[in-house]
Order: structure tokens, then C-alpha cells, then sequence
């Protein structure tokens, strides 16, 4: 077994479990920090996959910006009381196997595709930060400026619906 | 690596995102399973960009740059939804000192 399947297990295994301990745990910040183990993990798979500055953009925005907003929120307002109330057991129960059947749906209906043994491949530069920015700034320029405008509603929505009401 | 298991892991992701946002009652939490299945999808696009590296791919280089390209543009809007959404969550625990989403089963008052 070579070392890239090994990590790819390992970061694999490591983004299930933190995943399933982002739904279990009782407290929000702790929901929290396992979903930052989520996105490490994933970026790692990012890096496996030698896209590095969709790993490096994913630990800065997802890691470090989104994350820290999510612990801000949580701490400034105290959300972390557990205030669940008793809630009905055959909802959890109907949403769990609603879940389990869209995934066993899903296997099932990939694992007959002609497609699925495609190997992926290997050290490819198609994911460094000279052939995206070129892509970026060329092909891609239209976008990249609507996104900044979105960028910038998103910023005034946001202060408009947080502000206090006179 | 073949593809299949980075489906299946996207795939069980995916899933579990689904779970935790049909059976959470917290508001917050609802929002990172979405966060969750967001991130999914973005590993699996990365995936699929090198899927077809050894046929069509090496012949058109860009498809592959596409790919990775969209998967920027989804953290882009990710993060802007996730800034408008936070605020939505603040005025509503604001309003009803809870941020339980049972309280937002009625339109008015």
C-alpha cells in the first residue's frame, strides 16, 4: 500500500468521524470545532489531489474566516446553554432513515456506473495558483467582478438585517 | 485512487449533512450541516476535475481548470451566505430569545 492510499484512508476516516461529531454533540462549540477537524481533512484530500490553492483558499475562508464567525456569533450571544427541549424521538428516527436511504439510493445507483474504476490522476500542475490565476483573470474576469459586488451586498445585508431596531 | 472512493466518501458527507440538518433542533448547527454538505460537493467536483486526466483532459487542460475554478466561485458565495445567514440567526434570537427553528414554524407575529 503506498503512502497516498494510506493518507487517503486516514483523511478519510478522519472527515467521517468528524462529520458524525458535528451532528452528535450536544454543544454548538463543539459542533463547531469538529467541523474545522472536517475542513482540515478535506483540504488535506485537497492537497492528495495536488490541488493546493483550493486547499490553501479552503483553510483561510472555510478554517479561518467562516468558523471564527460561526464562534463569534455562538460566544458574544451565549447560544452554547443547552437549550434543546424535549423534542419528538420518531422525527430524529424518520430523519435518520431518510438519510440512510438517499445514501444506500445513491451507492447503489453510482456503483453500477461503467465509469467508476477511472483511476484519478496523478501530478497534474492543473490546480497550482499560476494556471488558476491565469484562468482567473483571463477567462474568468466577468465573474470574479460580479463577485466582488456580491461580496459587498452580502456586507451591507448583513449589517442592515443585524442592526437594531429603532 | 480510483474516483468510486472518493464518491463514496462524498457521498457519506454528504449524508450525514442531511441527517443533522433533518434532525437538530438548533439553528447554528443546521447551518454547518449545510456548511458540511456544501463542502462535500466541493470535494467531489476537485475529484471529477482529475478524473479524466489521461484521455480528454490531456488533450483539453482547461475543462479541468474549469472545474477548480467553480469550485471557487462556490466558496465565494459560501462565504457570503454564511455572513447573511449569521445575521438572520442574531435578529432572530433577537426577537425570540431562542434560536430553536421550532419557533419559526408560523409567518406572522
Amino acid at each position: 500500500m503506498e503512502i497516498t492510499q494510506i493518507l487517503f484512508w486516514f483523511l478519510s476516516a478522519l472527515a467521517v468521524v468528524a462529520a458524525v461529531g458535528v451532528v452528535l454533540s450536544k454543544s454548538p462549540i463543539y459542533s463547531v470545532l469538529w467541523l474545522i477537524v472536517v475542513f482540515f481533512s478535506i483540504s488535506g484530500h485537497y492537497i492528495l489531489m495536488n490541488a493546493q490553492f483550493l486547499a490553501i483558499v479552503n483553510i483561510i475562508v472555510y478554517a479561518g474566516a467562516i468558523m471564527v464567525l460561526f464562534l463569534f456569533v455562538i460566544m458574544m450571544m451565549n447560544l452554547n446553554a443547552e437549550a434543546e427541549p424535549a423534542k419528538n424521538i420518531y422525527l430524529k428516527i424518520a430523519g435518520v432513515i431518510a438519510g440512510m436511504c438517499l445514501m444506500i439510493v445513491f451507492v447503489a445507483a453510482l456503483a453500477q456506473s461503467a465509469d467508476i474504476k477511472v483511476p484519478i490522476a496523478k501530478g497534474t500542475d492543473i490546480g497550482l495558483i499560476k494556471n488558476l490565476g491565469k484562468a482567473l483573470f483571463t477567462t474568468y474576469v466577468i465573474p470574479f467582478e460580479i463577485s466582488s459586488v456580491l461580496f459587498l451586498s452580502a456586507m451591507v445585508g448583513a449589517v442592515v438585517i443585524g442592526k437594531k431596531e429603532q | 485512487m480510483e474516483i468510486k472512493w472518493y464518491i463514496f466518501l462524498s457521498v457519506a458527507l454528504f449524508c450525514i449533512g442531511i441527517i443533522g440538518a433533518l434532525t437538530r433542533r438548533n439553528a447554528i448547527i443546521v447551518f454547518m450541516c449545510i456548511e458540511l454538505m456544501l463542502n462535500s460537493v466541493n470535494l467531489l467536483l476537485v475529484a471529477f476535475s482529475k478524473m479524466h486526466m489521461h484521455g480528454m483532459g490531456a488533450v483539453f487542460p482547461q475543462y479541468a481548470t474549469d472545474a477548480q475554478l467553480f469550485v471557487f466561485f462556490i466558496m465565494v458565495v459560501a462565504a457570503a451566505e454564511v455572513s447573511v445567514g449569521l445575521a438572520i440567526i442574531v435578529m432572530m434570537y433577537r426577537n425570540t430569545h431562542s434560536i430553536d427553528i421550532n419557533f419559526l414554524n408560523r409567518l406572522k407575529n
